[in-house]
């Protein structure tokens, strides 16, 4: 097939001037993973309030969390991403609007807290299938010797459901990372949209997004092995999959 | 707060909006799910195969996909499938030209050997979401055969099927019943994906509610509404999905 592969267009000056194709991918990389870390952190401390919620016996704190759910799991992230970058501004107070339109990183920070709110949502129905998966018993015992339900959740409820909800949430991690792509269309110049740019400029399409894929791939890896490492480090004795004697074997 | 909103913009562009745009995401989804089904149940076949290379391709496919965001496949796809079908057309012209050249001349498609083919919007995308959504529905397969008793298997080997009539008489049967709920909720899913070809500048439902609110600047009202109509849709096939999964369930 009549297309020219160059594989050493990467050390090829970038026409935006700062540097090579292959300094401008990895800049982008820089903006994929600090928009996934700090958006993770929103959707990690909101899911696990938001999750707790719904467990919880209060009847309006389950309709809240469930209506919190619904609402950012209906809505496509392409869409939420507009609303956040395009209608919020519009619709608060004008002197604050004309701030948040005027904030030199606009994109970014639209990205981190579109994303942040997205998976928490996500990060929600976790942690409460994994508040769930405890057995009821241990919420009764905790109250019986005095503990208030706050107390319970805190010292018995959470710290379990959060080392049983590990591989879901090392996935909706390794999502975050991959949905940050979907900012590229309110302009943030992350790894995928410094691919299409460089596909754009230089016409080597296939080497552009080989290169792209490539560092996904190595980012999933390494992400997955801590979190392996993680897991390994807080599993709960005594339960399958956990450490102690079922782990012992391999 | 809506005092100096037109949402008169809505009722100027519903037909629009509906008959062009939710159109597209309709035919796209129900299309998309129907082949990522299929190939995602081969898919699964595959990575469950006892022949070695066949699970290694389908399973590192499968997780390559699964690594890389959807955008990013989309516009792979959007540049190789010009290449990729030039390719296979060129294969199969070698076998029986006079069926390659029917069937291109059927489908409207102009083919030079060596030239990549020229690929319309739909057809682009309908390919793309097809590979990118089998490896999701390939690993709800997988769980849903995995599920179904080994003994089963060996007991039609014994009858004397062979694989196919055992997967395809016993296996999967139960594996589609079991997981149509999980396959249901992903569809649910790929309606959203369908958002994305908007990168391409495709007149989906939010590509075409994007262009009236670019031309007549109301940004605001249009976003507003897309949001709404996905809202009331998604919110109304999850929930009659969960209903469906009650009504089916099998009480163990």
């Amino acid at each position: 097939m009549n297309y020219n592969w160059n594989w050493k267009i990467f050390w090829d000056a970038h026409p935006e001037g700062t540097g090579t194709y292959m300094t401008a991918l990895l800049g982008g990389l820089g903006w994929t993973l600090s928009t996934a870390l700090i958006a993770w952190c929103i959707a990690l401390s909101l899911g696990a309030l938001v999750g707790t919620m719904r467990t919880t016996p209060t009847k309006w704190m389950v309709m809240v969390g469930n209506a919190y759910v619904e609402l950012f799991r209906n809505i496509p992230l392409l869409v939420q991403m507009f609303l956040w970058f395009f209608v919020l501004p519009e619709m608060l107070p004008k002197g604050m609007g004309d701030w948040l339109k005027q904030l030199p990183n606009a994109p970014f920070v639209t990205a981190v807290i579109c994303l942040g709110f997205f998976t928490s949502a996500r990060v929600a129905e976790q942690v409460k299938a994994g508040i769930g998966s405890l057995p009821r018993g241990q919420t009764m015992a905790g109250t019986a010797l005095g503990l208030t339900l706050p107390q319970t959740y805190r010292f018995v409820v959470l710290p379990q459901a959060f080392r049983i909800i590990l591989p879901p949430l090392t996935s909706e991690f390794l999502n975050i990372i991959k949905n940050s792509a979907v900012a590229l269309t309110i302009g943030l110049v992350e790894l995928t949209s410094r691919a299409r740019s460089m596909q754009e400029f230089s016409f080597q399409v296939f080497e552009a997004f080989t290169a792209a894929t490539l560092i996904y791939i190595i980012v999933n890896i390494i992400v997955v092995n801590l979190m392996r490492l993680l897991e390994k480090k807080v599993a709960v004795p005594g339960l399958i999959g956990g450490g102690g004697m079922m782990g012992a074997g391999h | 707060m809506f005092s100096n909103f037109d949402f008169n913009v809505i009722e100027r562009s519903w037909k629009y909006l509906f008959f062009d745009g939710m159109v597209f995401t309709l035919q796209l989804t129900a299309l998309a799910m129907v082949g990522g089904i299929i190939v995602g149940t081969l898919l699964a076949l595959s990575r469950l195969s006892s022949i070695k290379p066949l699970s290694v391709v389908a399973g590192g496919y499968v997780n390559l996909v699964r690594s890389i965001p959807l955008v990013l496949v989309i516009f792979w796809f959007y540049f190789l499938v010009p290449y990729i079908g030039s390719w296979v057309i060129g294969i199969f012209s070698g076998i029986a030209p006079g069926a390659v050249a029917w069937l291109l001349d059927a489908l409207g498609v102009r083919w030079t050997a060596g030239q990549p083919i020229k690929v319309g919007a739909f057809s682009s995308c309908l390919i793309t979401f097809i590979m990118f959504e089998a490896c999701y529905y390939c690993e709800i397969m997988r769980a849903g055969i995995q599920s179904i008793p080994r003994g089963q298997v060996s007991a039609g080997y014994a009858l004397g099927l062979n694989y196919w009539q055992a997967m395809g008489n016993i296996v999967l049967p139960q594996a589609f019943r079991n997981m149509t709920p999980v396959l249901l909720t992903q569809t649910v899913v790929l309606f959203q994906d369908v958002s994305l070809v908007y990168v391409l500048s495709i007149t989906d439902f939010v590509g075409a509610a994007s262009k009236v609110a670019q031309r007549d600047g109301r940004l605001v009202e249009m976003y507003l509404f897309v949001a709404l109509v996905y809202f009331v849709l998604c919110f109304g096939l999850s929930s009659a999905v969960k209903k469906f999964q009650n009504k089916i369930a099998i009480i163990r």
